[in-house]
């Protein structure tokens, strides 16, 4: 009963959201602040993880990979499709569950017990649009920049290895990242993305709006909110992989 | 005038309010005084509709608000203007932008009149030239002061004010009473106040309703609410060691 009524709260709450705004330029600017605390101030350490993850992928490859019938493109190769296809859209998205989905559902959860969330409602303010539309839209529109940047380092990352470590030639790393290229993986990779933006964005705004109580509880909802939006990860990337690869 | 008639409120089966009927009056400080606990703060957050009544109705100038749908009651609430307990002010806002929000939502102003209108409300509270100031950065008493502001950006008809000296020291606590008083004067407004500091009551209370145990015990005004004979209303008044020598 109880996942039942957070469910119906959560589309309740998620059709307030979705109201058109009371006024554009108020909308608009919350629009550009989002883009900043969830995108731009994501960007070290996507970049960071990225680059070390790209590296590591390499380094396996090359050791799992150890046979003279196999050519050393596929270091390139599968480094590339790794990043692609999973480590990016879905473990870097995760990293960002925590990151942004903790700020959110502690921002959202502390304006709660503060009621600066009943005086948006005194003033005639939907709080739900006003509040939570701004960051879904932010995550939606960054999200996929932020991933494109993470294969892009991350291939990078796996070449620097190369060619540090000396496990395969500059060049036939380059020639792997270029080997059996299908521009589905990046749609794929996108579309995840987006559902995975949707879903951070969406349930840690919910966990933070519904707090009760005091800072232990908006503690509580945080966690809660990085908990529940990882393994709603988990479930749609496994359910959005049926759907499109197969 | 605001008219709260026959209202009922019970959560989770536990009644909070039964049959508060009273008014609060045009250009007067209207105090709901009570204990902790005695549904005061209940009755303001049903008259702001934050809670939704069980029975009963709360007009505001003959205008029915406690049945209305939540989008209809929305030409009411931008003629309130609302002082919550801790102020709740836009933590991420500073002074400006937290006093001007109402008028970036609610009007066309120009960017000109609402800077304006900003600064004739500092200068109202007494803090001109604070725009720039984060709320972290503000006192307790200059926090209600910049809540006060924002309350009365739009020149609202109806004020409240939910415990708006509670954690003040008793010179600024005062300083808080008067401004209010002379706000509700200046503008007219119907001003609603939940307190229980004695303080207030005595310097404010143009009319005092008293609840307790969630009904209305008592209502009267400042002159009589030392004089009454109502034993839970003198038991809430003398509950403290400086009012029981002050009646001695």
């Amino acid at each position: 009963m109880k996942i039942l009524h957070q469910i119906g709260e959560y589309l309740y709450i998620m059709l307030q959201a979705f109201k058109r705004p009371d006024k554009g330029f108020v909308f608009r600017r919350q629009l550009l602040l989002d883009l900043k605390r969830i995108g731009s101030d994501s960007i070290g350490i996507v970049a960071i993880v990225s680059l070390f993850l790209g590296a590591i992928i390499a380094i396996q490859m090359a050791y799992n990979i150890d046979s003279p019938f196999i050519p050393n493109t596929i270091i390139g190769f599968s480094t590339r499709q790794m990043m692609v296809l999973e480590i990016s859209p879905t473990f870097i998205s995760m990293i960002l569950a925590g990151k942004v989905g903790s700020r959110i559902a502690s921002e959202i959860g502390t304006m709660r017990i503060t009621e600066q969330i009943d005086a948006l409602r005194v003033m005639g303010v939907n709080p739900a649009n006003y509040l939570i539309l701004p960051k879904i839209t932010a995550a939606v529109i960054y999200f996929p920049i932020l991933i494109i940047f993470s294969i892009f380092l991350g291939v990078v990352g796996g070449w620097i290895s190369s060619i540090v470590t000396g496990i395969v030639p500059s060049a036939e790393y380059i020639n792997g990242i270029r080997d059996w290229y299908d521009p589905f993986t990046i749609s794929y990779a996108m579309i995840k993305t987006v559902v995975f933006a949707f879903i951070i964005t969406s349930v840690s705004a919910y966990k933070g709006y519904t707090v009760k109580g005091g800072s232990v509880e908006v503690g509580q909802a945080s966690t809660d909110a990085v908990v529940q939006s990882s393994i709603l990860i988990i479930f749609f990337d496994l359910l959005l992989t049926q759907l499109l690869l197969t | 005038m605001i008219e709260v008639q026959h209202i009922y409120k019970s959560f989770e089966g536990a009644t909070v309010l039964q049959d508060i009927n009273t008014s609060f009056e045009q250009g007067k400080t209207n105090l709901i005084i009570g204990q902790s606990g005695s549904g005061k703060t209940v009755l303001m957050k049903c008259c702001i509709g934050l809670y939704d009544v069980d029975e009963g109705n709360i007009l505001f100038n003959d205008r029915e608000f406690a049945h209305l749908a939540e989008k209809k009651r929305q030409q009411i609430r931008q003629e309130m203007g609302v002082l919550f307990q801790g102020g709740a002010l836009f933590d991420s806002f500073n002074v400006e932008e937290n006093i001007m929000f109402p008028l970036n939502m609610f009007t066309n102003m120009s960017p000109k009149e609402k800077k304006e209108r900003v600064n004739f409300v500092l200068e109202h509270v007494d803090l001109a030239g604070t725009n720039r100031k984060f709320p972290s950065e503000l006192s307790g008493g200059m926090l209600k002061r910049v809540a006060i502001a924002r309350a009365i950006s739009l020149i609202p008809k109806y004020l409240f004010a939910d415990e708006p000296n509670s954690g003040l020291d008793p010179k600024t606590a005062e300083r808080i009473d008067g401004l209010l008083s002379d706000l509700t004067k200046k503008f007219n407004m119907t001003t609603v106040i939940n307190t229980h500091d004695m303080n207030s009551v005595l310097q404010i209370g143009e009319k005092i309703s008293f609840i307790n145990k969630g009904k209305l015990w008592w209502e009267g005004n400042n002159k009589e609410v030392l004089k009454t004979d109502n034993e839970e209303l003198n038991e809430f008044i003398f509950a403290t060691a400086l009012t029981r020598r002050i009646k001695e």
